[in-house]
């Protein structure tokens, strides 16, 4: 029980992620998760507006079953799995956050410069996340999968276009570290 | 329900991603940061091992539950729509911190801002969904 309450470290959570993959294709179906934000367009009804959407979803009900259990699973290590949120981060990094202003660094998983309900209902708040979710379903789309899809599944079969949106992924989160974040805290 | 299975598995990866810290946005900006192993020991022993399991696929050595030859999907995709959609979705992570198994995951922790970033991430497939074909591939 000890483990289960303690950190994960690396080591770990490589072979276990590499698993969910493996299970996935031996359930017969391809490991991914940004798919998923087309299949719920289609269920909204968005087909009417594009034929990009007029896809018949009940072909993806698994996938919508393992997007509840990513819920259910998340609910369960909030409230069950996690005792503390604390992170070892390094130490360089804890102080440039406190020297962007963020507080808390490191005694929990998410920022409240972020994820606090007063932030989230002020208007830069809201716009941080809103955006940042345009550009997360737009960009998946646009380069065909996301970090499951692309980062796991394609890298690990070999696919030169994988590669190329990997190296996508990184330049758009080096920029993101290195110079959005500074400018917006 | 032969598809219950999905759902145990999402059960398992969301608790994954969660003890691992994976789904931390303090992970990812260490990450691009390049201040830690941690997040790239993740990814990369995923992908390593991922590998070695693609191989056993492609020979044929592990076949699906229904017997058939286990075939991931070709990419299909061009190199300006990889690495430019490749980009604005690292950006959007940069940000938030979540990709977008995590932004399910996240619902379970923090309800409020990741119902946000779904709203905002269906707004942005749908609104790639619309555009495509004018997009440069």
């Amino acid at each position: 029980m000890d483990f289960i309450l303690q950190p994960w470290p690396w080591y770990v959570g490589g072979p276990l992620i590499a698993l969910s993959l493996f299970l996935y294709f031996y359930f017969g179906k391809n490991f991914g998760a940004s798919t998923n934000f087309e299949t719920l367009c289609t269920m909204a009804g968005a087909g009417k507006v594009s034929d990009y959407f007029k896809k018949d979803w009940k072909e993806r009900d698994f996938a919508l079953l393992f997007v509840v259990g990513l819920i259910i699973g998340g609910f369960i290590s909030a409230m069950y799995l996690i005792p503390n949120q604390n992170i070892d981060l390094n130490p360089k990094t804890v102080q440039e956050l406190t020297d962007l202003g963020f507080s808390n660094v490191a005694n929990q998983y998410f920022p409240d410069e972020i994820f606090s309900e007063e932030v989230v209902f002020s208007l830069k708040g809201f716009l941080i996340l809103i955006l940042s979710g345009v550009l997360i379903g737009f960009g998946t789309r646009y380069a065909g999968g996301c970090t499951s899809g692309h980062a796991i599944t394609g890298l690990s079969s070999l696919q030169l276009p994988s590669l190329l949106a990997v190296i996508g992924f990184f330049i758009g989160g080096i920029i993101a570290a290195w110079f959005i974040i500074p400018i917006l805290f | 329900m032969k598809n219950i299975k999905f759902l145990i598995l999402g059960i398992f990866f969301a608790i994954v991603l969660s003890k691992t810290e994976a789904i931390s946005w303090y992970r990812f900006y260490e990450m691009f940061r390049f201040q830690s192993f941690h997040m790239f020991g993740i990814i990369g022993g995923a992908v390593v091992i991922s590998a070695i399991i693609m191989q056993l696929f492609k020979s044929g050595k592990i076949k699906d539950i229904n017997g058939n030859k286990i075939v991931p999907k070709p990419k299909e995709k061009g190199f300006i729509s990889t690495v430019l959609g490749g980009t604005l979705f690292g950006l959007g992570w940069g940000i938030s911190g979540a990709c977008a198994a995590p932004i399910f995951v996240i619902l379970g922790f923090k309800f409020l801002p990741a119902l946000i970033l779904l709203v905002g991430a269906l707004l942005g497939a749908f609104l790639y969904g619309i555009i495509s074909k004018k997009l440069p591939n």
